[in-house]
């Protein structure tokens, strides 16, 4: 019995990461940035409109959230589709009682499909990201790169021209991307993408089409991670919100501006026993004197003060 | 395969030697940092897939990599706080691609030991040689980037093979002697240490690092809230603490930085090391020196105990045979 033995064999062990992706640099070593207003935590709703097909394909994988059972799943096709026709406007409502900007990572198939809704954000003004066609339209390694590349521009082309907007940000589909991903992105004018989690700070990430910024969308606190994957109860959800707010003030006030970013999803917390879960984690964090922006505002703020 | 690996004789909790640790204190107090470099493009192993996506594992591999760029600084400066180093459980290769974290670690005076080289290459299949061979590198790359010794070991990923403990105690003889290879956390079985058998005979511990009290398990494998998780490790910290009453105990918390430093668990995990480092009869240590101290002044006492108790509860079998 024995491995191959390339299996002890180590290409990358070398200065920085294993890839050539971004480079290696530690968050606290950086330097510190303030918000506009002299504010020290910026604020980063996000809010992903989806649309998940009923005649799901599951390729390469079911996605979270999407269809379980056999065709056809109405329970989850209908209350997913919950969250666009009832949960979004209790968002909205909450957005406006504390003043929070949101920024929406919409479906182009969604933006198709509701044009009440895409009406109503254009009308509000706030910024909308790509988040790809639709939930079970992947991004995934090993997959035909004409045929991502077709997806990419669909996806982007289409919700411009749905939106009125630039489009410069992006967020995959369960946040799955292929090796060719982010080459595509930067191809297709796009400036940010939030797929990575591992900073809390925008960061340069490279490509062979031009860099994108990375911008930090917690996973760990995104709202489904906690309730439906860690199955926590909606008191623990707005605790956590709410401890990572003051630690990450304490933080912003030791080392320079953080970012509290909340990816929330109108099916989730937008039900009516959620909802009061968002609104406190609103208002506390409302209370801390906050900026308040969307994506694209907090990346301008932030790369304003970094030389690149 | 093996119906029990055999590295230790069953030894009941109660009626043990009394332990003291230095200064007469009744706990052993240490926090195990895992400090790991996962591969975003690892070889396959026939046994174990790094990752449950197809290259690139975005999510997978980007938040273990925040523990790195961003959580370790927290932890480290926190542990500071409180008066702790760090015994950290390192994927070696770590050295080699991010020497700022071995360095500020090293002046803090902090404890290494062998993690693997990576956490993304796993000990299943290797053969003898190649598992030696594996264990070899990490502790040569420890005293190469560190000076130190290599004393304990946590096998990559948790991946083991039945030789793994006997490998790693001989590496550590031939490297450095008797301060080379001389405790494990990889075996869960008690609160106190452990005489462990290896093919060398050489005195070698099991010391009490805990699965439970892991971050990982906790927040990843049984889905605690954080702020559960701190009423946990204070609820395992006053038992352990009574207990060592009558004998001296150990609490491990292990850790991960993209774990217990993210934001929401940064608060509740001080809140624990506060409550633990207020009481008075707790020895803040390492690993290392937990195990030091045993092999010295508990090791053949133990053992010594252990063989008493074992023939005693043999014989009396056999007397329940003979009737």
């Amino acid at each position: 019995m024995a491995l191959d033995k390339s299996y002890l064999q180590y290409a990358h062990r070398s200065y920085g990461m294993d890839h050539e992706r971004y480079d290696w640099s530690m968050l606290s070593n950086r330097p510190a940035i303030t918000w506009p207003g002299g504010k020290k935590l910026a604020l980063w709703v996000n809010v992903p409109l989806q649309f998940f097909p009923l005649d799901q394909k599951g390729e390469p994988f079911k996605i979270q959230g999407g269809m379980t059972m056999p065709y056809p799943d109405l329970r989850h096709f209908s209350l997913r589709d919950y969250g666009n026709r009832v949960g979004i406007f209790r968002f909205l409502k909450a957005f406006d009682k504390y003043g929070v900007t949101p920024t929406f990572a919409m479906n182009t198939e969604l933006a198709k499909r509701t044009p009440y809704l895409l009406d109503t954000i254009k009308e509000r003004g706030n910024e909308v990201m790509c988040h790809g066609m639709h939930m079970d339209a992947l991004h995934y390694g090993g997959q035909d790169k004409q045929v991502e590349a077709q997806l990419v521009k669909d996806s982007l082309t289409q919700l411009r021209e749905l939106t009125e907007q630039d489009v410069t940000g992006w967020l995959s589909p369960g946040r799955n991307e292929s090796e060719n991903t982010p080459e595509l992105l930067a191809a297709n004018g796009i400036k940010y993408f939030c797929d990575w989690v591992n900073d809390d700070m925008p960061y340069t990430f490279n490509t062979q089409q031009g860099n994108l910024w990375a911008m930090p969308l917690s996973n760990e606190l995104d709202d489904t991670f906690i309730m439906l994957n860690n199955l926590h109860s909606e008191e623990s959800y707005a605790e956590q919100i709410i401890d990572a707010c003051d630690y990450l003030l304490k933080e912003a006030n030791e080392q320079g501006g953080r970012i509290l970013s909340l990816n929330i999803h109108p099916w989730m917390l937008g039900q009516p026993h959620r909802i009061s879960a968002l609104e406190r984690v609103l208002e506390y964090v409302m209370d801390q004197d906050v900026y308040s922006a969307c994506a694209s505002d907090i990346l301008n703020a932030y790369t304003s003060q970094i030389k690149t | 395969m093996k119906s029990d690996p055999g590295f230790y004789d069953y030894w009941p909790y109660e009626n043990r030697p009394k332990i003291r640790w230095p200064d007469g204190k009744k706990m052993a107090f240490w926090v195990a940092p895992n400090i790991e470099f996962y591969e975003l493009n690892p070889p396959a192993n026939p046994s174990r897939k790094a990752w449950p996506q197809p290259y690139p594992a975005t999510q997978g591999y980007s938040i273990r990599d925040y523990g790195n760029r961003v959580g370790h600084k927290r932890q480290m400066d926190l542990l500071e706080k409180y008066g702790i180093r760090g015994s950290i459980s390192l994927s070696t290769a770590l050295c080699d691609h991010h020497p700022e974290i071995i360095q500020m670690c090293k002046e803090r005076d902090w404890e290494f030991f062998s993690h693997g080289i990576y956490n993304t290459r796993y000990t299943y299949g290797m053969s003898e040689q190649q598992e030696r061979d594996m264990i070899k590198d990490s502790m040569e790359s420890i005293y190469q980037h560190t000076g130190q010794k290599c004393a304990g070991y946590l096998a990559p990923a948790l991946s083991h093979s039945e030789l793994t403990l006997d490998l790693f105690a001989e590496v550590g003889t031939e490297l450095f002697g008797s301060e080379g290879g001389i405790y494990t956390c990889d075996l869960f079985h008690d609160d106190q240490p452990t005489p462990i058998h290896t093919r060398s005979n050489k005195p070698f511990v099991s010391i009490p690092y805990s699965l439970e009290m892991n971050d990982t398990i906790a927040f990843v494998v049984n889905k605690i809230e954080p702020r559960r998780y701190g009423q946990m490790l204070k609820n395992n910290f006053d038992r352990l603490y009574a207990e060592g009453e009558e004998s001296g105990t150990i609490m491990c918390i292990p850790t991960h930085n993209y774990q217990v430093s993210c934001p929401h668990r940064m608060k509740a995990y001080e809140e624990a090391l506060d409550y633990i480092t207020s009481h008075d009869d707790v020895w803040i240590t390492t690993g290392k020196e937990i195990a030091d101290y045993y092999l010295e002044h508990y090791y053949e006492q133990a053992k010594t105990d252990i063989a008493q108790k074992n023939a005693a509860a043999l014989q009396t079998a056999l007397n329940k045979g003979a009737k």
